[in-house]
């Protein structure tokens, strides 16, 4: 079906229901390389203003990918809960804004509602939203899962440790570890993406952080991040597996050219959940997401980026995950060209994850061919800290040495925590407590050399295998 | 896995070293910004700088124009072509990779009238492409094509093409073009903050347009730090032309093959480390 539109003496016509939700997409290098951005930025507003006057309903009639083409889309209309919807099941999208924007809309209402909303109903109200309207309502979504530490709660904000090493060398991979624990990083997971794909490395590096935990006692998890068949493989090798990671998309085709799909995802989850490893949780799924991927594959079905992007969100719920994070500038500046860009796209993804029930996080970073530096992170870790997010991947000086991008540092941790005031997962707080690693007001302490947790630390991972 | 990991531990336990020296030890382990101090929770000035430099030369090394005439006055006498690819400026280019893989329209001309003219198809050509770091190309790709041409002593050589704004699939019109049977792309990698002149070789049977990654074979991280050397590329590379073109393939397909005839004892001539 068409959509039209009169403004100001001009007339807009869009062919279809994607094409109203790409035009009305704010700008992003990634929709003009796909040939999907708006002709023009009046057109982009003319776009929001049919946008805005669609009834939600049309999401559940209208699919902008293939119901029989696409398991994804199955998967989101099949499991589609009527009742939880039904609070905003009279609302256009325009009004849905008015309704998340609203006093009324607490933690509890989203809540509920989270299971009837769908990804495209998610993506089409954020192209309506100004960055503080995504924080605002993002900050009253309260997601929490749990493992070893319970991530999402009021008030806290977690981290992943990420110690890469550009040849897998345990003891390179420690001493970033070590690194990070004295910042007090590390609380979501401690999590290394291996140089190399094979089973025999990642089952070193998974045996030797989990010994590492153990030996400090640390409550959180670890992971390698391999792809879901080789950690099935090291789970029946009986490495101790905590979390079992997966990089996921929002169209079938693209889920395909990571060499997964939602049969593969269920398997890996079931043998994740069935070590039984958490202490305080079951949440056992780690996923990693970005705006650009499926259009990298060429499998967006000319769905503009943050739309496609919205229902790998809805891959991600199914299958009830501890972490699920944008990589918000990897991608590169073919998909988000700059640091407004990249800043657009991680609020954006955060808003849509958490709306949608997710443990929202983000890798805020840049590659060195975008328009970015690390002002822009500055920027984005901020805002990002205002809207709730539930953690934040962190490496050592912001330098990733194997994946050759900048992230944030272990520094920008401790300087949130000082401005937002918001604090570590409760478990691994107390744990920084019991390492005297902590002063009385709640700060990670400078320790000196001959401190007696940094002595330790510093010993055990001169001596990591 | 390094064998350095049995070597004696980086940090002797219990031993009551300084701060500073600690850190020292532990990072030979790592070429990560570990033990980098704290002002207040901030990163002290030091470290700070030294990031933003290793970021400026990343960031001067995407944005250099491709110095076509100093690779060229580097390399040994043998025709030289210019193309261009569709992407303008770097600007488009890094916004637009699609066009960073099609030629512009003057190159199918100039392409056109260096194909041979006895009818004959050349075996290879080498393509010197400024992909992501201009820089890497300026300081290897002279020294692996001499290296190369010293051990492909017997083919059909093509003029070398000099490929501004270009991807690596622009290797596949190019070589299409030319009537090549196999193109050689050396391109800029794009930079890091630790190494930001790091060159990569991609090597396409029967190149043309539509070409899949799958059906390429790669040759990464020719650089000075630590990366291979031009001698070692080049090494690689010459074993590639010659069991591609005895072949019929690159990619996957032959990067198997080769592991198969490893096994059966087959010969892989001056291979080392595939």
């Amino acid at each position: 079906m068409a959509y039209r539109c009169d403004l100001g003496g001009e007339r807009y016509r869009f062919p279809d229901l994607k094409a109203v939700l790409a035009a009305a997409s704010p700008l992003r290098s990634g929709d003009e390389l796909a040939g999907l951005a708006a002709s023009s930025d009046a057109a982009r507003v003319a776009a929001r203003t049919i946008l805005a006057d669609l009834p939600l309903t049309t999401f559940l009639n209208e699919a902008v990918v293939p119901y029989e083409d696409d398991e994804v889309t199955r998967l989101i209309v099949d499991s589609h809960d009527a009742a939880a919807f039904a609070p905003v099941s009279h609302l256009t999208v325009g009004g849905f804004r008015d309704w998340l924007l609203g006093h009324e809309a607490g933690p509890a209402a989203l809540a509920a509602l989270a299971p009837g909303l769908t990804p495209e109903m998610v993506a089409a109200v954020s192209k309506l939203m100004r960055l503080q309207d995504l924080i605002v309502v993002a900050r009253k979504c309260r997601v929490t899962t749990a493992f070893r530490t319970t991530i999402g709660l009021s008030g806290r904000l977690a981290t992943r440790l990420q110690p890469n090493h550009p040849s897998d060398d345990p003891r390179g991979v420690a001493a970033s570890v070590l690194d990070g624990l004295l910042y007090g990083a590390g609380d979501a997971v401690i999590g290394i993406n291996p140089a190399s794909d094979d089973v025999e490395t990642a089952i070193a590096l998974t045996t030797m952080l989990d010994e590492m935990r153990r030996h400090y006692e640390i409550p959180t998890q670890t992971c390698v991040l391999t792809h879901v068949t080789n950690a099935m493989t090291i789970i029946e090798r009986g490495a101790p597996v905590d979390l079992v990671f997966q990089s996921v998309a929002g169209t079938e085709a693209a889920n395909r050219g990571f060499g997964v799909d939602l049969a593969l995802l269920a398997e890996a989850t079931d043998a994740a959940r069935s070590l039984g490893r958490g202490t305080v949780g079951d949440n056992a799924m780690y996923f990693e997401t970005g705006q650009g991927a499926a259009l990298s594959a060429d499998a967006h079905h000319g769905v503009d980026q943050q739309t496609v992007e919205a229902r790998a969100y809805a891959v991600a719920r199914a299958f009830r995950p501890l972490l699920v994070n944008t990589v918000v500038g990897f991608i590169g500046p073919e998909y988000l060209s700059d640091g407004k860009q990249i800043t657009r796209a991680g609020l954006e993804d955060h808003f849509c994850g958490k709306l949608l029930g997710l443990p929202m996080g983000c890798d805020v970073c840049y590659t060195n061919h975008a328009e970015a530096d690390q002002d822009d992170m500055d920027g984005l870790m901020l805002l990002l800290g205002q809207a709730g997010c539930s953690f934040l991947i962190t490496v050592p000086g912001s330098d990733d040495v194997m994946l050759n991008y900048q992230s944030l540092s272990f520094h920008d941790l401790l300087t949130l925590r000082t401005v937002l005031g918001v604090r570590a997962a409760p478990e691994f707080e107390a744990w920084l407590d019991r390492m005297g690693m902590t002063t009385p007001d709640g700060r990670v302490r400078s320790l000196e050399a001959r401190h007696p947790a940094l002595t330790r630390l510093l010993d055990h991972a001169g001596h990591a295998r | 896995m390094t064998p350095a990991a049995d070597s004696p531990a980086v940090v002797p336990a219990g031993a009551d070293l300084p701060d500073g020296d600690r850190w020292a030890a532990l990072r030979r382990a790592t070429p990560a910004r570990i033990g980098l101090g704290r002002s207040g929770d901030a990163l002290p000035l030091r470290p700070m700088l030294d990031f933003q430099l290793a970021h400026a030369r990343a960031r001067d090394a995407v944005h250099a124009a491709l110095d076509v005439a100093a690779i060229v006055s580097a390399l040994p006498p043998h025709p030289v072509l210019r193309v261009h690819s569709a992407a303008p400026d770097r600007r488009t280019y890094l916004r637009r990779p699609d066009l960073g893989r099609q030629l512009d329209a003057d190159a199918a001309a100039t392409l056109r009238e260096a194909a041979p003219a006895d009818g004959q198809s050349f075996d290879l050509v080498f393509i010197v492409a400024d992909g992501l770091s201009a820089k890497a190309v300026a300081s290897h790709a002279a020294p692996v094509i001499q290296a190369c041409l010293r051990r492909l002593d017997g083919y059909r050589i093509a003029p070398i093409v000099m490929a501004e704004q270009a991807r690596v699939a622009l290797g596949d019109p190019v070589g299409e073009g030319l009537g090549a049977r196999l193109s050689v792309v050396l391109i800029g990698e794009r930079p890091g903050l630790s190494v930001a002149d790091s060159l990569g070789i991609y090597l396409t049977y029967a190149p043309r347009p539509g070409r899949r990654d799958s059906e390429r074979n790669c040759i990464s991280n020719v650089h000075g730090h630590g990366g291979l050397t031009p001698d070692q590329a080049a090494g690689k590379v010459a074993w590639f032309v010659r069991e591609a073109l005895r072949r019929g393939l690159t990619g996957v397909g032959l990067k198997d093959g080769i592991e198969e005839a490893l096994l059966e004892g087959g010969r892989a001539p001056d291979l080392p480390g595939i």
